[in-house]
């Protein structure tokens, strides 16, 4: 099995990254941009998709401060 | 009284932690891959890069079989430093309350900064006056200190950033915290390089010799 997991900043939490990115986008003639948060992707090949919220509580994401989401994907890496 | 100065791969402050020190009492370095703490008094978890700071900053270090030990001396009592990226791994071990992100300027900062001391209650800050006012060099790219609402009582605030000294947007301007039991704490400016006035400060080496005071 193939797992996706989406690491966010926590709402609320101050995000520099996300805010240059959306400073730069009008810059290029980007209207209309809002909210725009970075993140992290993590991609793994996994035998019990079920142990994946563990790995994220213990080390792929850092609960105090990011949100993480697991996407169980069909195909595994070629 | 003997520190013990972690080594990690990556780490770059262990050799001027050890010195530091050395001023006040006897220290060896410990190696991240061993699990004896050789018997020391004292931990001090340096700066640098552990592990390459890959995934997070002092994310996979924490999980190094010396940090284990270190876990456990701390749970007994044992008195742990963390400085910079120290810091960072005694946040992501849990002996710390919060985490810290990067500086919100996005920029690495260095730069010499003066820090308060707020709680002089602790075997850190034992040689320090409260309201002593600490010229310490910050260099760090991931030091805004973050601690959840309700998570850091205002007693476990150790050292604060002097009012305009903040380098990173660190909350209430909180620079060193320690942890429930006032036995391990982590702080981003860097005692061990303010140990001389030749580089400027001595201030530094009052956190050293706070932990030389503890009874051997």
């Amino acid at each position: 099995m193939r797992a996706r997991v989406l690491i966010r900043p926590k709402a609320g939490i101050l995000d520099p990254q996300g805010q240059a990115v959306e400073r730069a986008l009008p810059a290029l003639g980007f209207e209309g941009v809002a909210n725009v948060h970075v993140g992290r992707l993590i991609e793994l090949d996994v035998e019990d998709a079920s142990e994946v919220p563990q790995m994220c509580e213990r080390l792929l994401a850092n609960p105090l401060i990011e949100d993480y989401e697991v996407v169980e994907l069909k195909e595994e890496a070629a | 009284m003997k520190f013990g100065v972690v080594r990690f791969p990556g780490s770059c402050d262990e050799v001027d932690a050890l010195m530091a020190c050395r001023r006040f009492a006897e220290a060896e370095l410990l190696w991240h891959g061993d699990t004896d703490l050789q018997g020391i008094d004292a931990v001090v978890v340096p700066g640098g890069f552990s592990y390459g700071d890959y995934l997070r900053v002092g994310a996979i270090a924490r999980f190094s079989p010396l940090m284990e030990s270190v876990i456990e001396f701390a749970h007994e009592g044992g008195p742990v430093l963390g400085i910079c990226n120290g810091f960072q791994v005694l946040c992501e071990a849990g002996l710390l309350p919060g985490a810290l992100l990067p500086n919100d300027s996005l920029r690495f900062v260095c730069r010499q900064v003066d820090v308060i001391v707020e709680n002089t209650d602790t075997p850190f800050t034992r040689a320090c006056a409260a309201g002593d006012r600490l010229s310490i060099p910050v260099k760090h790219t991931t030091g805004r200190y973050y601690a959840p609402e309700g998570t850091l009582p205002d007693e476990q605030v150790v050292l604060r950033y002097a009012p305009g000294h903040n380098p990173n947007g660190s909350m209430d301007d909180v620079a060193g915290v320690c942890n429930e039991g006032g036995n391990v704490m982590g702080l981003m400016p860097h005692p061990e390089h303010a140990v001389d006035l030749l580089t400027g400060s001595a201030d530094g080496g009052r956190l050293f010799e706070s932990l030389a005071m503890v009874p051997a």
